[in-house]
């Protein structure tokens, strides 16, 4: 590992270098919260903040993003013929996302990119994306990474770490992207032999600052039909006012919808986010719904977090612990108590209790 | 890289009125570029996107054989926006389709045994397809008995009348075509619903026989148990599932029973299968 | 008016018990501060988990709608005037209900507190009219005046206006505010600039809809942007169909909104979107003496016709 220590002023150069060979992505504060948005030439990522209320998600995949275009006129040769819609694959680079948010990246690319289906449009974009990642020195109360597959210094998914140093930062390249994006930024000071080892003390003081936690353990022993039938769905559910906030703030909901518009004689076929919260996710043509009610659609949501993903890729759950859906739930549905009620589910106890009963 | 939600341009090349109410209509689609047809391989049982630029896409079964060439067909019941609009196109109209996706039956494990065809309604479609690419002079003899109960409201609302009576007149292929009622002196078939059809026509459960069954959720409730009592195992009942799809490749993310996918885990599953499913579909 | 849970819990309880309810529907303490959450209880246990405070926000008609059987439901001002619009609407019957009535102070608005604060809030704690933020080295006492939602500000009916039994003594009612000084701000300015203004405002909409979804009025089985036939609003992030919503949401509450504010409360992006329903709320004042939920007895004034309705919009 080669740290290197960046200053005040050659981290400053070094944004406005990286501007020159890629489109960078940063923290900003917008109105009252932290935004990642594109940097315009003289504006500066603002890392002083815990983390963005929107996840970066957006930046390789966006709310609304076209796929194709067409023209409806009858005139033309290629009427009613799709054209594919070019996607980013010019480099670009997200500055200063968490580690939370980068480890989701790897969790999505499993959907995205798989042996039988490339998304080209999300494959492109997140290959010619360099994650840049700062280390968090401290959590939020709502912060559990470190029960989800991650830390404050989690590696995955990045191509840089860095770790804030009074007005600098260390950086450690952990792939060839990330050692390309050091290099264009200039950045090649040594850090100094006890680097290594102030980084490794601030790293265990701020994983203890994680407070709160997830049981997933005991997940991927139990039947998909024993928590899908559990009792508990229902009374948990009863808050849940099916909104879209917990599916569209979440680094790791991915579902879409895809949807046809036109304007005069052309048209796009578009993509927009889509949310398992809402009845028309699963409305069939019919008026048939598979999943009806409420509780249904809540149960999907966290059955595929914490079980149908388990189960499909034996790579740990759907969530990165970055607790944007407790934060910014309007009814305090909180992702915690239903893992753990999940993980400690006993199917045979429930049976048991219901048939003393 | 491909991009797997690009359709082939296809042309309409002709449009057949298959029922008496006219609600379903099948059409038939021949590739506009030299080269796409060979990608578009297919096994009967896969289903196709029908994409119309400016209405959407919509899942629908292939109810052509790959044993027919230079076109692909599919039958389609006018339900929704795009189903509707469709409807109204006509012969030499162009559009698109995405495919095939989804599994076909399988067909692998289907050779040497014998094969119980249950269909209802609109549901046989890729039956339809299973039929042709099994009776195909070809294929035949890699099949044992083939019996086929389809049943439908009324004669008029029977699919591919011309080929079923074609096919009731053949010896190697045991034919229960049924209708739950008609005045017509003339009706020579059977008369009844499927289940009943079933327990009285299909041979009985064994180790290398199967049942297909695709139909109205009301006939498959009813026609399972007639199933159990004549002795098929759950994982012999083969069934194709619909559900609300986009992407029609897995990525999208809606039609999930459980951690499985109807579009690129199935559409076919058996009843074993499902049985540890939730029923969500 | 956190003195109000123990009464709370007790007739809860006690409908529970005698079986004139076969829920209760209130507050339970949420798992962060100032996010209670909607709860039903059906047995005394879980009533026990029944709590009253300044961040009971949300307004529980919403979730009455349709409901069968008895219910027991606790309101504040709001909530009340939002069941007497469902009893009006068919959506409750009005004999299904035991109201139990909280004479409200006002709630804390989470969006303004937090906002004041650069660090983490980690807990707010309430003590009388006073309420203590602290945080990982901060600590602050404000006089809870000064942290209520806009429309608490501003409320005229902080007491129930339909109840079965009172959860504590009525309050007086505000008579020194001015409910619509906002709107009057943006009738203030030009054409150019209101546009501007709402633009502005609905920018960081994301379409996740928890305005529609925490409305008690919100009850359409099909909202009009989820229709597909015919599509009215397009699904994207274009502003035109963001202020399609928006807009089309406000004017089908014309006439029907309490300003409870449960649609600011809920956006997780903090829109103030009671700027579209408040000046709709003026008009209904100003064109027909019209404040939505305060009898049973009376129509709304926009499904009823009378001669002497204004009609100088007819031009």
């Amino acid at each position: 590992m080669t740290l290197i220590k960046i200053d005040h002023q050659s981290w400053i150069d070094g944004i406005k270098k990286a501007k020159a060979a890629y489109r960078v992505f940063g923290p900003v504060k917008e109105k009252k919260d932290h935004e990642f948005k594109l940097l315009d030439e003289d504006r500066m990522p603002d890392l002083d903040c815990q983390n963005t209320r929107m996840s970066p998600k957006a930046i390789i995949y966006p709310q609304s993003q076209i796929m194709f275009n067409y023209s409806l006129d009858e005139s033309k040769d290629d009427c009613r013929i799709m054209k594919e819609v070019e996607n980013v694959s010019s480099p670009q680079a997200i500055i200063g996302i968490r580690p939370c948010d980068a480890l989701a990246f790897p969790i999505v690319r499993r959907n995205f990119d798989t042996p039988e289906y490339q998304d080209t449009y999300w494959v492109k974009a997140y290959e010619a994306t360099t994650f840049v990642g700062l280390a968090c020195s401290s959590a939020c109360g709502t912060c559990f990474c470190t029960s989800a597959g991650t830390g404050p210094f989690g590696e995955e998914g990045l191509d840089v770490l860095m770790v804030a140093d009074g007005d600098g930062f260390y950086a450690n390249p952990l792939t060839e992207k990330g050692r390309a994006f050091v290099k264009t930024a200039g950045w090649t000071g040594k850090a100094d032999s006890n680097a290594a080892e102030k980084i490794e003390q601030m790293k265990t003081a701020a994983e203890a600052s994680v407070t709160s936690s997830v049981a997933t353990d005991r997940l991927h022993d139990k039947t998909i039909l024993e928590l899908y039938n559990a009792p508990f769905w229902e009374q948990d559910a009863f808050a849940c006012i099916n909104c879209g906030t917990c599916t569209y703030i979440c680094p790791t909901c991915w579902c879409f919808d895809v949807q046809d518009e036109i304007s005069g004689k052309s048209g796009v076929r578009m993509r927009n986010w889509d949310s398992c919260m809402s009845p028309l996710f699963t409305l069939h043509a019919s008026g048939h719904n598979p999943r009806p009610q409420k509780h249904e659609r809540l149960r999907q949501r966290f059955m595929h977090k914490l079980k149908y993903y388990v189960d499909k890729y034996d790579n740990g759950i759907q969530c990165v612990g970055c607790g944007r859906c407790i934060r910014l739930c309007p009814v305090n549905i909180d992702i915690r108590s239903i893992c753990n009620k999940m993980n400690n589910f006993d199917a045979n106890a429930c049976v048991c209790k219901v048939t003393s009963a | 890289m491909q991009n797997p939600y690009l359709p082939y341009p296809v042309r309409i090349d002709e449009i057949i009125t298959e029922t008496e109410d006219k609600s379903l209509k099948t059409f038939k689609f021949v590739f506009l570029n030299p080269g796409d047809e060979e990608k578009f391989a297919y096994e009967s049982g896969q289903f196709g996107e029908l994409s119309i630029p400016g209405l959407g896409e919509i899942p629908i079964g292939i109810a052509s054989s790959p044993m027919e060439k230079g076109f692909i067909k599919f039958t389609v019941f006018k339900t929704g926006k795009v189903t509707s609009y469709l409807h109204a196109m006509r012969e030499g109209d162009i559009m698109g389709v995405r495919g095939p996706l989804g599994h076909p039956f399988p067909w692998k494990t289907l050779e040497g045994k014998n094969i119980v065809i249950i269909g209802g309604g609109f549901a046989f479609t890729t039956l339809r397809s299973s039929i042709v690419s099994i009776l195909d002079p070809a294929n035949r003899s890699k099949f044992k008995d083939i019996h086929v109960i389809y049943g439908a409201r009324t004669p008029g609302m029977l699919l591919y009348k011309e080929e079923l009576k074609a096919w009731a007149a053949r010896d190697d292929i045991h034919m229960n075509i049924t209708v739950d009622g008609t005045n017509d002196p003339d009706w020579k078939y059977l008369k009844g619903f499927v289940p009943t059809i079933t327990g009285e026509k299909a041979p009985p459960g064994a180790e290398d026989t199967y049942a297909i069954i695709c139909g109205p959720p009301v006939m498959i409730k009813f026609t399972q148990p007639v199933l159990d009592k004549l002795g098929y195992s759950h994982d012999n009942i083969i069934m194709s599932l619909e559900n609300r799809m986009k992407c029609g490749i897995g990525i999208c993310g809606r039609c999930n029973i459980g951690k499985d996918f109807v579009c690129k885990d199935g559409p076919v599953f058996t009843l074993s299968q499902l049985n540890a499913m939730p029923k969500e579909y | 008016m956190t003195d109000y849970t123990d009464k709370i819990k007790e007739i809860a309880k006690r409908l529970l018990a005698e079986g004139k309810v076969d829920i209760v529907i209130g507050f339970r303490k949420g798992t962060l501060p100032m996010m209670n959450q909607p709860h039903v209880a059906a047995s005394a246990e879980s009533a026990d988990e029944l709590i009253w405070d300044s961040s009971c926000g949300l307004n529980l008609a919403n979730y009455l709608t349709d409901k069968k059987g008895k219910i027991g439901i606790i309101a504040k001002g709001c909530d009340s005037r939002n069941i007497v619009t469902h009893v009006i609407e068919n959506k409750i019957q009005r004999d299904q209900l035991y109201i139990i009535g909280v004479p409200c102070t006002g709630m804390i608005d989470h969006h303004k507190i937090k906002a004041m604060f650069d660090q983490e809030v980690r807990n707010v704690d309430e003590s009388g009219d006073q309420i203590t933020i602290s945080g990982d080295g901060f600590s602050k006492t404000v006089s809870k005046q000064e942290l209520l939602a806009e429309n608490c500000a501003v409320c005229t009916h902080r007491n129930p206006v339909i109840y079965d039994e009172l959860a504590g003594d009525l309050v007086t009612e505000q008579t020194n505010v001015d409910p619509y000084a906002s709107v009057k701000t943006v009738e203030a300015l030009s054409a150019d600039e209101k546009w501007r203004y709402f633009e502005d405002l609905i920018a960081p909409c994301i379409r996740c809809y928890a305005c529609r979804n925490a409305c008690p009025l919100c009850y359409c089985p099909t909202c009009f942007v989820d229709e597909s036939r015919p599509q009215w609003v397009g699904k994207s992030q274009d502003t035109v169909d963001i202020r399609t919503f928006h807009l089309l949401r406000a004017y089908h509450c014309a006439g029907r909104c309490t300003d409870c504010g449960a649609c600011e409360r809920a956006c997780p992006m903090g829109i103030k979107i009671r700027e579209f329903t408040k000046k709709l709320n003026k008009d209904c004042l100003e064109l027909y003496g019209w404040e939505a939920g305060l009898s049973i007895d009376q129509r709304p004034p926009l499904d009823t016709y009378k001669n002497n309705d204004p009609q100088d919009f007819i031009k």
